[in-house]
């Protein structure tokens, strides 16, 4: 086990919820209300189109959700697994890399 | 190849889908839409408001079980339709609102009538979609139908840009109407889990909600309650699952219920949850809740299981195929505990503690009143097929004692505003359930606050000659309020009394609609008869003056045990507690 980076934020240890989700304007007003509607604190967000979203139909597009673990967050997932534009979700119990190369922009 | 304009093309689809009417308002941004409406074969119900045209849908949604559609034009229009799509989101009613908006390129720039509806419909549908072109509504229609119909079934919105309304597109097939998925199949471990805590329970109680009524999961109930001695209470949606008179039915749970339903809430040892989420309003304060029962937790939403509760067991699947597989898995299993004793104490609970309404047989009481509806609707309801009286009603205290009184022999009859508790909910809903299924005489009991919320509505049922008949318990004042305010404001009562009260039967009459007053005749009950059985709309003014309260009640933020009870003599109030 490695000892936490002092300098980094404490969030960035949280579990992070990885979604894949249909790419299109509307999409991130669904997560993220419904994560303020639930009154459940996200503490960072990435997302990035898929390759091989240029079809005009939309593609598809990965969110990393950065969460403070708590014990409404199977309900949470729960709830995010009912939005019609998320087609897939994985929780990250160790957290994912994308957080700490942001982290470097805060510096 | 077809060549359609996007206006053409949604009221083709809607035609594939089903859609024999639909309720709505025209303005500048639906206008495209409506043009191409003009050659349609469905009927369009002009509503005097865009939350009468709301309602309506949602009356056909919820009386037929199939989605239905409203439209309004956008900006206001779009904000007036909110108030029912978030009532429909509550509770779980599958309506696809279709909305105008101002052309793409206008977007976001403050145009004449935008607003954001999207954004507005995120946190209250259960799903929204902005077109962006025309082609893309052969995709998105069927796609609203589907999620609208599918699992728990809920609004969906679909804003509209005029310019996608008016855009043509080539394209080569329809697609297929949008039609629910199937549900999922109950999963073996979790039932043999449910049927192992069923089978050793000596104190289980079934609780069905509006998920068990809305998949017909009504006669697994009984079988299952009547085969392995389960008493059973029920939901405000969940009413009608058990006939009012059977005997192992306590009625409604929770604020309103009969000291009975909740005593025998206290005593049970499993809870069989099926198809409803366990609001504050059913359980009073969580943590005293059937504290010591386990809980068998079953909805087709797996979100609700475990979201207010964590089950022993819990079963995400269509509740009549969950009870089904339940039953098998108990028969399995053979044996079993007696639970005569369980049977007999709940018999002496009923006796003891069971709802005795004041006034019952005086049809000039409030609850005397809806005796004599119900006796007057089934008169003329219960024809040969056996489709018999709907209820709608709206909110306050004529909701609560219709909910407690009103006899109903199958699930679905009573529609009502449960979740959001929708003032102005009735005569809409009233009149979108007698056009759904005009075989049916539909009832709306209603109160003097509520009927002013969607008054307007009176002119969309005379001009449809909707069969609504309007029970209005006209008592001067917001009835549910003022009830409040005595019991929990140290009775001062503020603002919740009309001191300017309008003349009811004038004002339906100019409407054109035909009007009673009760307090003008000498025989309630024969006026009552004439009224029902003339036919279209009409309205009967019931004054209940000084009705006393609806009780028991579990004051808001109390433990289902603490209810407010009338006392023998109906005129002073105990607090009593179930275990005292
Ligand atoms: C739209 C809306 N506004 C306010 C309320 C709060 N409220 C609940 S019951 C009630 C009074 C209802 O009065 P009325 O329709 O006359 O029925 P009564 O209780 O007198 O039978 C009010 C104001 C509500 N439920 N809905």
């Amino acid at each position: 086990m490695s000892m936490p980076d002092r300098n980094a934020p404490a969030a960035l240890t949280g579990t992070v919820l990885e979604l894949t989700v249909n790419n299109h304007p509307g999409v991130m007003s669904h997560i993220c209300g419904l994560f303020a509607r639930r009154a459940f604190n996200v503490e960072g967000v990435a997302c990035l189109p898929l390759p091989g979203g240029e079809d005009p139909s939309g593609g598809l597009s990965r969110v990393w959700l950065l969460l403070r673990e708590d014990e409404r967050l199977g309900q949470i997932v729960s709830q995010v697994e009912k939005l019609h534009d998320v087609r897939e979700t994985r929780v990250l119990a160790q957290g994912h890399p994308v957080f700490a190369a942001l982290a470097g922009h805060l510096r | 190849m077809p060549t359609l304009s996007g206006a053409e093309i949604i009221v083709r689809l809607l035609e594939r889908q089903g859609i024999e009417f639909l309720a709505g308002i025209p303005g500048g941004a639906n206008l495209p839409l409506y043009d191409a409406l003009s050659h349609s074969t469905i009927r369009h119900v002009l509503a005097r408001h865009e939350q009468g045209a709301g309602f309506i849908a949602q009356g056909a949604a919820r009386a037929s079980g199939r989605p239905a559609v409203c439209l309004a034009t956008s900006g206001p229009g779009a904000t007036n339709l909110l108030t029912a799509i978030a009532d429909a989101r509550l509770d779980s009613v599958p309506i696809v609102c279709l909305t105008g908006q101002v052309p793409s390129p206008m977007l976001g720039v403050d145009a004449f009538q935008e607003v954001d509806t999207y954004g507005l419909a995120i946190p209250v549908t259960k799903h929204c979609f902005l077109a962006r072109s025309p082609l893309e509504l052969l995709r998105i229609i069927p796609e609203a139908f589907r999620i609208a119909a599918s699992g728990r079934p809920g609004p969906v919105l679909v804003d509209l840009p005029r310019d996608v309304q008016t855009a043509m597109a080539d394209f080569d097939e329809w697609p297929e109407p949008g039609r629910a998925d199937g549900p999922p199949a109950p999963d073996a471990e979790a039932v043999e889990r449910a049927a192992e805590l069923l089978g050793d329970a000596r104190r289980p109680l079934l609780l069905l909600g509006g998920g068990a009524a809305r998949a017909g999961a009504h006669l697994a109930a009984r079988s299952l309650a009547e085969r392995f001695s389960l008493p059973v209470v029920c939901t405000l949606h969940g009413l009608g699952c058990l006939p009012t008179d059977h005997p192992l039915n306590l009625g409604m749970l929770g604020m309103h219920a009969s000291k009975a339903a909740n005593t025998v809430l206290e005593e049970c040892d499993l809870l069989v949850a099926v198809g409803c989420r366990l609001d504050d309003r059913a359980t009073g304060r969580l943590d005293r809740f059937c504290p010591d029962a386990a809980l068998i937790h079953v909805d087709i939403d797996a979100s609700e299981l475990g979201k207010r509760r964590a089950p022993q067991a819990s079963i995400a699947a269509d509740a009549a195929d969950a009870l089904t597989s339940l039953a098998r898995a108990l028969d399995k299993r053979g044996g079993g505990v007696s639970r005569s004793a369980w049977l007999g104490r709940v018999v002496h609970v009923k006796e003891r503690f069971g709802l005795r309404p004041p006034g019952l047989d005086d049809p000039r009481s409030a609850y005397g009143v809806l005796a004599a509806a119900a006796r007057a609707a089934a008169s003329i309801g219960v024809r040969a097929d056996g489709r018999d009286v709907l209820v709608a009603t709206d909110v306050g205290r004529h909701q609560m004692r219709t909910a407690q009184v009103w006899p109903l022999a199958g699930p679905g009859r009573l529609l009502t505003s449960g979740g959001l508790g929708t003032m102005g909910f009735g005569l809409p809903a009233a009149i979108g359930a007698a056009l759904a299924e005009p075989g049916h005489p539909v009832i709306c009991v209603s109160g003097d606050g509520s009927l002013l919320m969607n008054v307007q509505e009176l002119a969309t049922a005379v001009e449809q000659d909707a069969r609504v008949k309007i029970l209005l318990m006209d008592n001067g004042c917001l009835g549910l309020v003022r009830q409040q305010q005595e019991l929990f404001m140290d009775g001062r009562v503020f603002a919740s009394r009309f001191s300017a009260r309008a003349d009811y039967v004038a004002l339906a009459r100019a409407f054109g609609m035909r009007a009673f007053d009760l307090s003008e005749h000498g025989d309630p009950e024969a006026a009552m008869a004439e009224a029902f059985a003339a036919s279209g709309p009409c309205l009967i003014r019931c004054p209940v003056e000084d009705e006393p309260h609806v009780l028991p009640m579990v004051p808001p933020g109390a433990a289902n045990c603490e209810m407010i009870c009338e006392t023998e003599n109906h005129d002073a109030m105990e607090v009593a507690h179930v275990h005292a």
